[in-house]
């Protein structure tokens, strides 16, 4: 296996506000290789977005600050790189789409305006140059008259189209890392599918290493190679996609896959729902952080954090003390917890 | 109106007389929202028809799920069967519960509006939007119970109290505000309010879109258990076909103000006859690598139409990759009935598994 292309190391990222600190990324390391396409899933406030931001270097202090940790990026610690050399890198060898296009474009330029900006500021090419470049971009994504649509302002795109455009500018560096960050969530699923096969196949033919952030575990299924789960900060789940939705060794992704509702699935059984909701990232719970909504919890769990450590298959990570002992495959997820809905903490 | 929907309109009726085991009728329903230009001088310039003469039934102690992508009018289709919006054509009869006389919501005067809405509520999609952030809970309960009158203050809260623990809350949760609950159970205190005073039918709009996975699966297991001890019958507004699948007995597919498909959920799902309908399963991804590895995705070209110029004939032409021309861009299909309960509006239908 070839040197990793990204390798996160005990990153940590807190917030500071007036209720206290928010320990949004809490201790997490991973590997992406290149090439690899990798879904971080995790529901509302469990650092997904953290992790993609604090890559980026977008973390301002002193509102937020990365407390500990290396991001190692092609054999470079970004944490160690000055503003200037990470704005190089920035939108050149890791680009980032965001989850609302509309925001993400400035209004009052046109998208030809926005996207030879990136081109110019990362290639050294000439203006005309850069035109080209920014057209053969547009219509890498398919936009159909893009020599005429570059002269067009972001309202007079669709919400599909904006995704587009996003992409384009993302990629038109050829950048070895893209993170995507809920690219269609706000997006409806047909414009969503032709979004995700756009993305698949350019990502693909250039090999470049994708993160895809989203709560959706069905978009990952399609599209990601690799997963991690998060939860309250922390990673409690990495694997092959075949892994973790086939042999998952934590609680919380077997609790997730069990509360999703399936186009296939043809009962109308109870979800197995997982019963409250996240705890307070200023007021961690002792122990395992998802121990307060585990119904296989034991007194280990409410006195020492769990770390990842290798379980189930080969390559594949969970952060649990009952991993061995749990067989959570063996556990039909129909029929087993019936009051979960029922029970509120608060 | 056109004879676009006629066979579905013999099929259910002219009258007012609903069969026994019908709780609503939606007829010819139309509702437009003007263009308007200038700010002093309004002067309108055309019209949007957000929902365009479409008609269907929901039966007694059923869930209807209406599903469709932005736009689709089934929001708007929604507002208007409570008259939340005012209809610009068409029926809504309502099989009132006491005296099970059948009254047209879309011509009621307001004193009999103020009557049914006892008995018709809705949950809406944002948890954060809907409940007054000045507002106690117990008075956000409390409130249809203020507006109809009824109970004194102590029996008002009794009923809330109780309210609280059928939606999974508890009781003590009655003095807090909204800021201090998650999404998950703000939206049981949308319930809780809904259900005060014992409607016999709730619209869900969007209910659990806003809200996290496992935050999802609680508060649609509360809503089928609500249904059941109840005898609730629904009108379940999504986007997210699966979610429509696990709760829906039938469910009606919408694009731009139009029924494109209306079937028994297996029968939809399983032997979808509509194109659009095909191109909405096979876009909706499965939490499963096996089996999306195996996919094929029928990827449609383009965006929606606006709905301020709706293409002409089938609304779906312009996208529908079995579009004949001088047929489906000329002919509006009618929505037909080609298998028992199964009703399709286009001129090539086809059964199809999709996934």
């Amino acid at each position: 296996m070839s040197e990793a292309l990204l390798k996160v190391e005990d990153l940590r990222t807190y917030f500071a506000t007036e209720e206290g600190v928010v320990r949004a990324v809490d201790g997490i390391s991973f590997e992406m290789r290149r090439g690899e396409r990798r879904g971080v899933v995790g529901e509302s406030g469990s650092g997904k977005s953290v992790t993609a931001m604090s890559i980026m270097g977008l973390i301002e202090p002193p509102a937020g600050d990365i407390v500990t940790g290396r991001i190692v990026f092609d054999g470079q610690n970004l944490l160690e790189l000055s503003e200037d050399e990470m704005q190089s890198i920035r939108g050149g060898r890791i680009a980032m789409i965001f989850q609302d296009p509309m925001t993400a474009l400035n209004p009052v330029y046109t998208i030809g305006d926005q996207l030879m900006e990136t081109i110019v500021l990362h290639q050294k090419v000439s203006k005309a140059e850069a035109r080209e470049i920014a057209i053969q971009a547009l219509r890498d994504v398919q936009i159909p008259n893009a020599e005429h649509r570059l002269n067009d302002y972001p309202h007079q795109f669709s919400g599909g189209m904006r995704q587009r455009v996003m992409i384009a500018m993302g990629l038109s560096c050829s950048p070895d890392l893209l993170i995507a960050d809920e690219p269609t969530t706000a997006l409806d699923v047909t414009t969503q599918a032709q979004i995700m096969d756009l993305m698949l196949h350019l990502a693909e033919d250039r090999g470049t290493a994708v993160m895809l952030i989203t709560h959706d575990l069905g978009v990952v299924a399609g599209f990601c190679d690799t997963v991690q789960v998060m939860y309250a900060g922390g990673i409690v789940e990495s694997g092959t996609i075949d892994d973790i939705y086939h042999n998952p060794q934590h609680p919380y992704t077997w609790g997730l896959l069990g509360s999703m509702t399936r186009l296939d699935d043809a009962t109308q059984h109870r979800l197995h729902s997982i019963s409250g909701a996240p705890p307070s990232l200023i007021k961690l719970p002792e122990g395992c952080r998802f121990r307060p909504r585990c119904q296989f919890a034991t007194d280990i769990c409410r006195q020492v954090l769990p770390v990842l450590r290798p379980v189930g298959n080969a390559g594949q990570m969970a952060a649990c003390h009952r991993s061995e002992e749990l067989d959570l495959k063996a556990l039909s997820v129909d029929g087993e917890v019936g009051a979960a809905a029922s029970e509120v903490t608060s | 109106m056109t004879d676009a929907t006629s066979a579905y309109q013999q099929h259910i009726g002219e009258a007012a007389a609903l069969p026994e085991n019908v709780m609503l009728r939606v007829n010819h329903l139309v509702k437009e929202f003007p263009i308007t230009r200038g700010v002093f001088f309004k002067k309108q310039v055309g019209a949007v028809q957000a929902v365009s003469d479409i008609s269907f039934e929901i039966r007694k102690g059923e869930t209807l799920g209406l599903v469709g992508e932005s736009g689709c009018g089934k929001s708007t289709t929604a507002r208007c069967v409570l008259r939340l919006l005012e209809p610009t054509g068409g029926d809504v009869y309502f099989r009132t519960g006491e005296d099970d006389h059948i009254v047209n919501i879309a011509t009621a005067d307001k004193d009999t509006l103020r009557e049914i809405r006892r008995e018709m509520q809705i949950v809406f999609q944002d948890p954060y939007a809907s409940l007054n952030p000045m507002m106690t809970v117990a008075s956000i309960v409390a409130e249809p119970l203020v507006v109809h009158d009824v109970g004194t203050k102590e029996e008002r809260l009794e009923r809330v109290k109780e309210l609280l623990q059928v939606v999974g809350l508890s009781p003590e949760h009655a003095n807090r505000y909204p800021h201090e609950f998650s999404g998950g159970q703000r939206q049981r205190i949308g319930v809780a309010r809904a259900l005060a005073l014992n409607p016999s039918f709730m619209v869900l709009d969007e209910p659990v879109s806003a809200l996290d996975v496992s935050i999802q699966a609680q508060v649609l297991n509360l809503m089928q258990d609500l249904q059941e001890e109840l005898g609730l019958t629904y009108l379940f507004i999504a986007h997210d076909l699966s979610v429509v699948r696990h709760i829906s007995d039938r469910v009606a597919v919408m694009y731009l103000g139009k029924i494109a498909e209306l079937a028994d959920r297996d029968a939809l799902y399983e032997e979808p006859m509509h194109p659009y309908t095909h191109a909405l399963l096979s876009a909706v991804p499965i939490p499963d690598p096996d089996i999306e590895a195996k996919r094929s995705r029928i990827l449609l070209e383009g965006d929606i139409p606006s709905p301020a110029n709706p293409p002409s004939g089938c609304r779906f032409h312009t996208r529908c990759p079995k579009a004949q021309e001088g047929v489906c861009d000329v002919d509006v299909p009618e929505l037909r009935e080609l298998e028992p309960d199964h009703w399709v509006a286009c001129h090539f239908p086809e059964v199809k598994k999709v996934f």
